[in-house]
């Protein structure tokens, strides 16, 4: 197992090698400007010193190379100093956004907490209701239950966001004035009643992606446990005389619980890469939101390093979940 | 004009209802949203509109502009001018003198040598300076003394009041950014972020694309105001969320730009939370007549002037009759509602320059302009619906950026210039790459590879004479200089250079309208650019904040220092 981890890890370099070109390549050949959205009354020769002094007029393999040598080593030599204190980080430049003129890694760290509280949560508060959906769903096929579940997944999954989302505002903002329909990100929680503020003004993103995953890993859960529910070793468990509940939550559930746990663990880099329109939707503005703003401006930097950074977290987890499989089922071996 | 009966005038005018709670911070806390949120707080490094708005409740200039187009003196004594001494006599230098007692908000003074640095800080060529166009002709920027602020230009210039006027051009404090100039501009994220500087408001906190916290200026020189303790200034979503916050659920108080379809606006305006403010400056949606041939078969003599002329669009009768076709008041109505008014110039104001001889426009004529093409004999020979000139039929490729309201002004027109003969087929490219002026795009509007294309544009500040430069023969676009250019619809008229040469010449102001209202009208009349909509600036406010007076001339926030809430 060991060995074959550290094997995945290392073909893993030449893999995000070649993705960050690729991303670079894509976000860099595409028609893009950063002064596109300035005013007009901008004159274009001040638009090109500004193009000249972001350096977006190199040649294409310069600006890679030293996008690529701050990314690997600058850059995390910073975040060990910003974690430890020690004096590590060298002088010079680090990957700047060209909106904001400021260090990409710490646009990034700023956004991060209200992403993973927003999208965090609602990953959880996702599995929550999955679970037991899909395991009652299964076990009391086609019964009432199982057909309503069925439908309001349906509907969970292929209502967009964006209408929900507006929905949800119009009803529990607008009309009922129960929750705030923008989200205040400089909030901090010390006490209870800053937390009850906290959650006021998270339950409605929350509530929007989560029945989004929900309905997808229920779909799964119910899935697996109609394969496991007729095999051979429920009926052999049952003639032994093991309790309904035993049957069902013990053999049964954990067998199912193998690819659930997969999807589980694939779907976690979308936790990072935030909500992209769930998030401007509340006004989050988190990864998401950094990610389009960087889009829509010709960011390339930020564009670049979030896409990577995402490309990193999808091929770890990726890694984690094959490693999970082994673990969750003895009979896979990957000596 | 001094800054104390500014102060008086001010006072009477805004206070007058509740002058008993005339004390900084009294109104407690202001939330604002701008839907596009600020990247950073140093309008030299970030043209936009956002970025100069939420730092010029920091950061001041000299003067300002008040909601009427007029100068006030803000961080000056005065305006100088030649009849006071302040302008010389050959009209290259002008000497401004900074008012009494005005300190950052650090508590140092205010000095003519941090006007000194920020000239210096704008113009180092490797800082990519986004404003750096407030200093073009300046020579330098001399401190006097302490006190005093000297601007000279390379040349007479009649309108002086470029350098540090308005909000695109605000001093920013020397002992902050000495190490950051050109190229180390970057490195300075702490000043950039948080600038310190002699406005109403201090930063808090800044987190880019996101939020920021302000508070009341502790040293600003009105010891009475910012009557707003503490300021919020969110970012993110869009507009129509915007102005449900503020119309619908009240948790903001201001909400900038609100482009949304009109009347969605009304009906969150008739349940009576908000107020819909606007503001009318110099922006005008304008079409543009290429005058050029953007026959594809040119290949890269497209929409050159080597390539040649259009084969019709040249002809003002052509561009007459489609001019007529249009009924500009529906545009506004379906597109635009309170931001919009119908107009016929593309130089719609100020006052003193914004010509009448256009207005027959303002009625849409397409039987007029039927008989407007049937006389010049353009018409429908072949029987398929669609006029010919000279034997090229008439159907136009019409281009425009991505925007809802932009595709709706689009199908309309469409249709009335079918119903005078001429066919146009409608394309519209993303913003970003439209306006982008990637050299190596095609569909940039420098290149206009296209017959008609629509969008707006406008000038900073009052004085039209740059902006009305814009139509130099020597500045169409081209090959030869990268397509770079204002010239857009490639017009050329040696009369009208001659207007423009005349204009940098001139310094008497009722001169300068006159010269002004002649060149809208010989670029009107000549067919070559049809405007559209005078757009306005449209914003909305809680009906609980007073003292608002929207300024399409300078930041909209020129005067949050007066804003307050009532009881």
């Amino acid at each position: 197992m060991l060995t074959y981890t550290i094997r995945r890890l290392i073909l893993a370099i030449p893999t995000l090698l070649f993705i960050s070109f690729i991303i670079f390549l894509i976000v860099k050949l595409s028609p893009s400007d950063p002064t596109a959205g300035l005013p007009l009354t901008i004159p274009p020769e001040v638009r090109e010193q500004i193009r000249q002094s972001l350096g977006v007029n190199d040649p294409i393999l310069i600006q890679y190379f030293k996008w690529l040598k701050l990314m690997l080593w600058d850059e995390p030599l910073h975040l060990l100093e910003g974690w430890t204190g020690l004096n590590v980080a060298p002088d010079g430049a680090r990957i700047i956004s060209y909106q904001t003129r400021s260090p990409v890694m710490e646009l990034i760290m700023q956004r991060m907490p209200q992403t993973l509280w927003v999208v965090g949560t609602s990953y959880i508060v996702g599995i929550l209701i999955a679970l037991p959906l899909g395991i009652i769903s299964a076990y009391k096929q086609y019964s009432i239950f199982d057909q309503v579940g069925t439908f309001v997944s349906m509907v969970g999954f292929s209502v967009p966001t964006f209408f929900t989302g507006v929905l949800f505002i119009v009803i529990f903002a607008v009309n009922l004035g129960w929750f705030p329909s923008v989200y205040n990100t400089t909030h901090v929680v010390t006490d209870w009643p800053s937390f009850v503020v906290q959650v006021k003004q998270i339950i409605m993103p929350v509530m929007v992606l989560g029945l989004y995953n929900a309905s997808q890993i229920s779909r799964y859960m119910r899935a697996s446990m109609l394969d496991n529910l007729n095999q051979d070793y429920v009926r052999t468990a049952r003639a032994k005389g093991l309790n309904e509940k035993v049957v069902v939550l013990v053999h049964v559930l954990r067998n199912s619980m193998i690819p659930v746990v997969t999807v589980i663990a694939l779907n976690i880099p979308a936790v990072f890469g935030g909500a992209i329109i769930t998030e401007q939707v509340f006004k989050v503005n988190g990864i998401g939101q950094l990610l389009i703003i960087a889009i829509q401006g010709g960011d390339v930097p930020v564009v670049q390093t979030v896409s990577f950074i995402f490309a990193v977290l999808i091929v770890l987890f990726n890694l984690l979940a094959d490693v999970l499989y082994g673990v969750l089922d003895p009979r896979i071996r990957y000596d | 004009m001094t800054r104390y009966s500014l102060l008086l005038g001010a006072t009477a005018l805004v206070l007058a209802p509740a002058a008993a709670l005339a004390e900084r911070g009294s109104s407690g806390h202001l939330n604002i949203i701008y839907w596009q949120a600020p990247s950073t707080l140093n309008p030299y490094l970030s043209g936009g509109t956002k970025e100069v708005e939420s730092a010029s409740l920091v950061l001041e200039s000299l003067a300002r502009f008040d909601d009427t187009g007029t100068m006030v003196p803000w961080l000056a004594e005065e305006i100088p001018t030649v009849d006071n001494g302040g302008v010389s006599e050959d009209l290259t230098s002008i000497t401004w003198t900074i008012g009494d007692g005005i300190t950052w908000s650090d508590g140092s003074d205010l000095t003519a040598a941090d006007f000194v640095f920020t000239w210096e800080y704008c113009t180092h060529p490797e800082g990519g300076c986004a404003q750096a166009s407030y200093f073009d002709g300046v020579t330098s920027v001399e401190a006097v003394d302490d006190g005093t602020v000297r601007v000279t230009f390379d040349a007479p210039t009649p309108f002086p009041y470029t350098a540090f006027v308005g909000s695109e051009s605000p001093v920013i404090q020397a002992a902050q950014f000495a190490d950051c100039l050109g190229a180390r501009a970057p490195e300075c994220t702490d000043a950039n972020f948080g600038p310190i500087g002699t406005g109403p408001f201090v930063v808090d906190e800044f987190r880019p694309n996101d939020v920021i916290e302000l508070s009341a200026n502790e040293n600003f020189r009105f010891p009475d105001r910012p009557y707003f303790a503490t300021v919020t200034f969110k970012g993110g979503g869009d507009a129509t969320a915007a102005a449900r916050s503020v119309c619908e659920t009240g948790e903001f108080d201001y909400a900038w730009n609100l482009q949304i379809d009109p009347t969605i606006l009304s009906g969150m305006e008739a349940q009576g939370n908000c107020t819909v403010v606007t503001a009318f400056g110099t922006s005008v949606e304008r079409l543009h007549m290429n005058q050029t041939n953007p026959d594809p078969s040119m290949g890269d003599m497209r929409s050159t002037v080597a390539g040649g002329p259009h084969p019709y669009l040249t002809d003002p009768i052509v561009g007459q009759a489609m001019s007529m076709a249009i009924d500009r008041a529906l545009i506004v109505e379906i597109g635009y509602g309170a931001g919009g008014q119908a107009t016929c110039n593309v130089l719609p104001a100020p006052e003193a320059y914004a010509s009448t001889a256009n207005d027959g426009c303002l009625v849409q004529d397409i039987e007029g302009a039927n008989a407007l093409l049937d006389e010049a004999g353009i018409v429908d020979s072949d029987g398929d619906g669609i006029r010919e000139y000279e034997g090229t039929p008439m159907r136009v490729l019409f281009q425009t950026s991505t925007n809802a309201v932009r595709q709706d002004t689009q199908a309309l027109i469409k249709q009335w210039w079918a119903e005078i003969g001429i066919d146009a087929e409608l394309r519209n490219i993303d913003a970003s790459v439209f306006f982008g002026g990637d050299p190596a795009s095609p569909d940039t509007f420098q290149k206009f590879y296209a017959d008609v294309e629509m969008y707006t544009n406008n000038f900073a500040g009052v004085d039209p004479q740059a902006y009305m430069a814009n139509w130099l023969c020597s500045d169409i676009p081209g090959p030869d200089t990268q397509w770079q250019g204002a010239n857009i619809q490639r017009f050329c008229d040696p009369a009208y250079d001659e207007l423009v040469a005349e204009m940098a010449a001139t310094a008497d102001l009722e001169e300068r309208g006159r010269i002004a209202r002649l060149q809208n009208d010989m670029l009107v009349q000549s067919y070559s650019i049809i405007p559209l909509v005078h757009r306005g600036g449209v914003s909305a406010h809680a009906s609980t904040i007073e003292g608002i007076l929207m300024s399409d001339w300078d930041s909209e926030l020129w005067n949050i220092m007066d804003w307050r809430r009532a009881e």
